[in-house]
C-alpha cells in the first residue's frame, strides 16, 4: 500500500500528476506567445515564403508538357527514339487531336514557347501547325458523310455519344467526342448538340472501327455496323505527310524526342541548363562551349562580391573610427556626409559614375592633363569588372561603416590608453586591443555588403559592360524579356543554396554570436 | 400585372437603347501602358487629350512598357489585370499572343477603315505580324555617327562599324544579337537575300561572331535606347546604334554634331495590344479607344510630334510639321524614299524561334 503510493505520480494541490500539471500551464504560455507573433507570422508566411515558394517551385514545375499533349505524351513513353525514325501516323492522330483542343484553348504556342527553350524552332513549329490542324482527319469526316449523310448530324453523334455501351465499344471516338463537347462548350459557349464533330472524331471513329474487323457493335445503332462494313475499304489519311508539309521539322527525330524527354510532370532540365548542362537521351551532359556562360558568371558573382566587400571593409574601417572618435560635432557633420549619397537614387548615383569614370570623363581628363597617361591611351574604368566594383563599393559602403560606427562607438577608448600606458606601440595597442572588439562590426557590415551585392544587377548593367554583369542580370533577363522564368527560378535557386551555404561556413568559422549591428 | 408588363417592357426598352448608344457599357477611366518619355507625351497628345475629351474617359499614363511582359504575366497569374491597353514592340506582342495573354483582333471589324477607303487589313498590309498586334509606328534601328570625329570621309554605309582602319575609335551596339547578328552577315559579304538562310546554320553563326569579334575591343554594348545618343554626346564613341527618333532629338532639338546613317536600318513595329482576362466593360472601352487611336488622321498626327513612321499606308501623305520645331517631318522618317534606299526588314518569326538559343551563344560569346 504505502510502495504504491510512493512510487505513483507526485500531485499537484488538485490533485493532478504534477508534470501533467506543468505541462499544461507552459503549453498554454507557449499557446499565448504563438497568439502573439501569429500576426507577424502570418504575415511573414504569406507575403514572403509562400510567393519564394512558389517561385522556386517553377524550377522543377513542367506539367504543360502532359497536359496540353495528355495522348500524345501517353503514346510516346513507348517510343524508342534511338530507332532513327520519326513516329508513324497513329503518333500523328493523337497529336491531332491533342492539337485541336490546345488550339481552341490557345494553349499550342504557349508549350511552342516552353519546348523553343530546349530545342529551337519548335515554337514556330507549334505556331504553324496550330493553324492548320482542323484540316487534319477531314478525309475521314467527307468518305463517312458520302456514305451516309446522317454522320454530319450532331444531333444523332449526341445520342450515340450517350448510348452507355459507347465508351466501351468505341473508346477512341468517345474520348474524341468527349474534348470536342467540352471545349466547345466551355470556349465558345456552343452546343455540341447543334455542332457538327471536329475531324478528329471522325478519324477516332475510324480507328475504332477498324481496329478490330470482327468486333460486334450490335448494341449499337445500325449506322455504326453499316460503317464498320465500309471502314476498311476508307482511303487513309496520310496526317505524317500532312504535318511534314506544314513543317520539315515534325520528321525529324530531334522535335519527337524533345517532347518525349520533357513530357514528365517535373523537370530537372531547368537546373541542369543554370550549370551549363543539358538533358539527352544519355542523362545529363554538358552544354555546347559556345553556350556555358552560367557557371562563369555564378563564379564572378562570388568573386566580385568578395571584393567589393573587402574594398567596403578597408575603405569603410577608417571612416567608421573617425566617425566614432571625433569630437560630435564633426562626427555629426562626417555622419551627414555617409547618410547623404544613401538618401540619393541610385541611378542618380550610378549615371553620375559613367560621368566620372568614361574615357572622356572627368577622372580621365585629370590623370591627362596631370600627364600620367597619353591622351590616346586613356584608362579603361567603366563598362568592364574595374566600373561594377568601383561603383558597387561607393554603394554600398554606408551598409559597412554604419555597423561598424554602431559597434565601434561602444569600446571604450580608456582601453587603448591603458593598453599605452603599459607600453604597447600605437600600431599593437590597436591590432591586440581594439581590433578584435571591431571584428562583431566588420562581421555584419560583411554579411550585409556580401549579401546585399549578390543580388544587384541594375548596377552592373549600366556600368559593367560585358566583363562586369553579375548573375542577377540574367536572371532579370530570363524573368522580363524571354519569359523562362523556370530557368530565372533555378538560377536564384542556386544562387539563394550559394548563400545560405556561405552563412552556415560563416557560422562555422566565425560564429553568428560574434555578428552585432550595433550596442 | 399590367403594372409589371410595362415595367419589363421599359427596361427592355432602355436596354436596347443603352446598347445603341454606346459608351454607357463602358468603362469610364483606363490606364495605358506605354514607354515613358518624349514618347509617351507624343501619344498623349494626338491620342489620350483628343480621345478623352471627346468621350470623357480618364485616362492613366503607365511607363511600364520595359516590363510590360513580364508584368502582364504575373498580372494574369494572379488574375488581376489593371492595364487595359499596352504599347509593345512588336516582338513582345508576338511573346504575349503566344502565352495567350493578349487579346486577338480582327482587323476589319474592330479597327477604323483607311481614310482612303481602304480596309484596316490592307491599309496595315503586312505590318499585322500578329494576330493580337495592332501597329502604332514604324522605327527604326539605325546608326549615327559623330561628324568631327570621323575624319574627312563620312561613313555611308553600315560596314564602316566594321572598319577599324577608316574609322578608329569605340562605337556603340546594342547587347543583344538582334541586328547585330545580321550586320554583321551583311558587311561578311551575304547577300540580303540569305542572311537568314546562314544564320540558321551553325557556319553562319559563327561566320557572324567572327565578323564582330574584328570589332569585339573596340564596342561599348547598350541596353537602354538613351546611351547611344548620351555616348555621341560625350565623345566616347564616334559612331553608334539607336532608335532613329532618339538621333532625331539629338540632332535637331539638341544640335550636336552627330550625322545620320541611314543605311541598312532595320525597320520595327511598335503598336498596341489588348491584353486577356478583362471585363466586358473594360474591354469595350479598350477596343473603343483603340478603335479612335489607330485611324488615318490620329496615326498622322502622331508624327507631329516624334519622328517615327505611322503603320498606316493612308497616313503617310498627312504627315506634316513638327509641333514646336516647325520642321518638316516627312523627311525624317525612316520611311521616307530617300532614308529607305537600303533597309532590313526584321523577320519576327525567325527571331521568335532563334531568339532563346542565339541570345544564350551571344551572352557566352560577351562574356569570353
Amino acid at each position: 500500500m504505502t510502495d504504491t503510493a510512493n512510487s505513483g505520480p507526485v500531485l499537484a494541490a488538485d490533485g493532478r500528476p504534477l508534470k501533467a500539471s506543468l505541462n499544461r500551464a507552459l503549453r498554454r504560455q507557449k499557446l499565448r506567445a504563438m497568439l502573439l507573433i501569429a500576426p507577424l507570422l502570418i504575415f511573414i508566411m504569406i507575403t514572403f515564403v509562400v510567393p519564394i515558394g512558389q517561385m522556386l517551385f517553377r524550377s522543377v514545375e513542367n506539367q504543360i508538357v502532359s497536359e496540353v499533349l495528355p495522348r500524345t505524351t501517353q503514346m510516346l513513353v513507348e517510343w524508342d527514339a534511338s530507332s532513327g525514325e520519326a513516329p508513324d501516323n497513329t503518333f500523328f492522330a493523337a497529336l491531332t487531336k491533342d492539337l485541336m483542343v490546345a488550339v481552341e484553348k490557345k494553349q499550342h504556342t504557349r508549350l511552342g514557347s516552353r519546348l523553343n527553350y530546349e530545342t529551337t524552332g519548335v515554337s514556330s513549329l507549334f505556331r504553324k501547325s496550330g493553324r492548320k490542324v482542323d484540316d487534319m482527319g477531314e478525309g475521314y469526316t467527307d468518305q463517312f458523310v458520302a456514305f451516309d449523310p446522317t454522320w454530319a448530324d450532331p444531333a444523332f453523334w449526341a445520342d450515340l455519344m450517350e448510348a452507355p455501351s459507347a465508351a466501351q465499344a468505341l473508346p477512341q471516338t468517345t474520348d474524341a467526342y468527349n474534348a470536342f463537347a467540352s471545349t466547345i462548350m466551355s470556349e465558345d459557349d456552343q452546343d455540341p448538340r447543334a455542332e457538327q464533330p471536329w475531324h478528329t472524331v471522325y478519324l477516332s471513329l475510324h480507328q475504332d472501327l477498324t481496329a478490330d474487323p470482327a468486333a460486334d457493335f450490335s448494341g449499337l445503332p445500325a449506322e455504326i455496323a453499316a460503317a464498320q462494313a465500309v471502314a476498311g475499304g476508307f482511303a487513309m489519311d496520310d496526317l505524317a505527310a500532312a504535318y511534314i508539309d506544314i513543317d520539315e521539322d515534325w520528321g525529324t527525330v530531334e522535335t519527337w524526342q524533345t517532347i518525349q524527354t520533357y513530357s514528365s510532370k517535373f523537370t530537372n532540365g531547368y537546373f541542369l541548363n543554370a550549370v551549363d548542362m543539358q538533358k539527352s537521351p544519355d542523362g545529363a551532359e554538358w552544354r555546347p562551349e559556345d553556350q556555358q556562360i552560367y557557371l562563369t558568371l555564378f563564379v564572378r558573382t562570388m568573386i566580385m562580391s568578395m571584393t567589393i566587400t573587402i574594398s567596403c571593409i578597408l575603405l569603410g574601417y577608417p571612416v567608421a573610427w573617425l566617425l566614432a572618435n571625433l569630437p560630435m560635432r564633426q562626427a555629426n557633420l562626417l555622419m551627414i556626409l555617409v547618410l547623404l549619397p544613401f538618401w540619393t537614387s541610385l541611378l542618380v548615383r550610378t549615371s553620375a559614375w559613367k560621368v566620372l569614370l568614361q574615357q572622356q570623363g572627368v577622372i580621365n581628363d585629370i590623370v591627362v592633363w596631370l600627364g600620367l597617361v597619353a591622351d590616346d591611351n586613356r584608362l579603361a574604368l567603366i563598362n568592364n569588372a574595374t566600373g561594377t566594383i568601383i561603383a558597387m563599393t561607393h554603394i554600398l559602403l554606408p551598409f559597412m561603416i554604419l555597423p561598424l560606427y554602431s559597434v565601434m562607438k561602444t569600446i571604450p577608448p580608456t582601453y587603448l590608453r591603458a593598453a599605452k600606458s603599459l607600453g604597447a606601440t600605437n600600431w599593437t595597442a590597436f591590432w591586440r586591443v581594439y581590433f578584435p572588439q571591431s571584428v562583431p562590426g566588420i562581421g555584419a557590415g560583411s554579411i550585409l555588403v556580401f549579401i546585399l551585392s549578390i543580388g544587384y544587377y541594375i548596377t552592373p548593367e549600366i556600368v559593367g559592360g560585358t566583363k562586369g554583369v553579375f548573375i542577377s542580370n540574367r536572371i532579370a533577363y530570363h524573368i522580363s524579356s524571354s519569359l523562362n522564368w523556370g530557368l530565372a527560378a533555378a538560377l536564384g535557386a542556386i544562387l539563394l543554396a550559394m548563400v545560405l551555404l556561405l552563412y552556415w561556413a560563416y557560422d562555422r568559422i566565425v560564429g553568428i554570436d560574434n555578428v552585432k549591428l550595433g550596442g | 400585372m399590367k403594372l409589371t408588363t410595362t415595367l419589363m417592357a421599359s427596361t427592355a426598352m432602355v436596354m436596347a437603347g443603352t446598347t445603341a448608344f454606346a459608351g454607357s457599357h463602358m468603362a469610364n477611366e483606363m490606364t495605358i501602358v506605354s514607354w515613358g518619355g518624349a514618347y509617351s507625351a507624343s501619344q498623349k497628345a494626338a491620342y489620350h487629350d483628343p480621345y478623352s475629351e471627346a468621350n470623357g474617359v480618364t485616362i492613366v499614363n503607365d511607363e511600364s512598357s520595359a516590363e510590360a511582359v513580364a508584368k502582364l504575366r504575373a498580372m494574369s497569374e494572379a488574375g488581376n489585370v489593371t492595364w487595359d491597353v499596352v504599347d509593345v514592340v512588336a516582338a513582345d506582342a508576338i511573346r504575349l499572343c503566344d502565352e495567350g495573354l493578349a487579346l486577338e483582333i480582327d482587323p476589319d471589324t474592330q479597327l477604323a477603315d483607311g481614310d482612303d477607303g481602304s480596309k484596316a487589313s490592307d491599309d496595315f498590309g503586312d505590318l499585322l505580324v500578329s494576330d493580337c498586334f495592332i501597329p502604332q509606328i514604324v522605327y527604326s534601328t539605325t546608326a549615327g555617327y559623330r561628324t568631327d570625329l570621323v575624319g574627312d570621309t563620312a561613313p555611308t554605309s553600315i560596314c564602316a562599324f566594321f572598319d577599324l582602319e577608316a574609322y578608329p575609335g569605340m562605337r556603340s551596339l546594342e547587347k543583344r544579337p538582334i541586328n547585330n547578328m545580321e550586320w554583321a552577315l551583311l558587311c561578311d559579304g551575304v547577300a540580303k537575300a540569305d542572311v537568314y538562310d546562314v544564320l540558321e546554320t551553325e557556319a553562319g553563326q559563327s561566320q557572324a561572331f567572327a565578323k564582330l569579334d574584328t570589332i569585339k575591343d573596340n564596342v561599348v554594348w547598350w541596353s537602354a535606347g538613351a546611351d547611344t545618343p548620351q555616348l555621341l554626346a560625350d565623345g566616347e564613341v564616334i559612331m553608334g546604334t539607336t532608335y532613329n527618333g532618339r538621333l532625331f532629338a539629338l540632332i535637331e532639338e539638341q544640335n550636336q554634331p552627330v550625322g545620320m546613317l541611314w543605311d541598312a536600318q532595320v525597320f520595327d513595329l511598335d503598336g498596341w495590344i489588348i491584353p486577356t482576362g478583362l471585363s466586358p466593360e473594360r474591354e469595350a472601352r479598350a477596343l473603343d479607344y483603340i478603335m479612335f487611336a489607330t485611324d488615318t488622321q490620329r496615326l498622322a498626327d502622331q508624327a507631329k510630334y516624334i519622328s517615327y513612321g505611322p503603320a498606316r499606308a493612308s497616313s503617310a501623305p498627312l504627315v506634316g510639321k513638327h509641333a514646336t520645331l516647325g520642321i518638316d517631318m516627312a523627311q525624317h522618317m525612316p520611311t521616307d524614299p530617300e532614308n529607305a534606299k537600303n533597309t532590313f526588314l526584321y523577320n519576327y518569326e525567325w527571331w521568335a524561334d532563334y531568339r532563346d538559343d542565339l541570345d544564350a551563344k551571344f551572352q557566352a560569346w560577351l562574356s569570353q
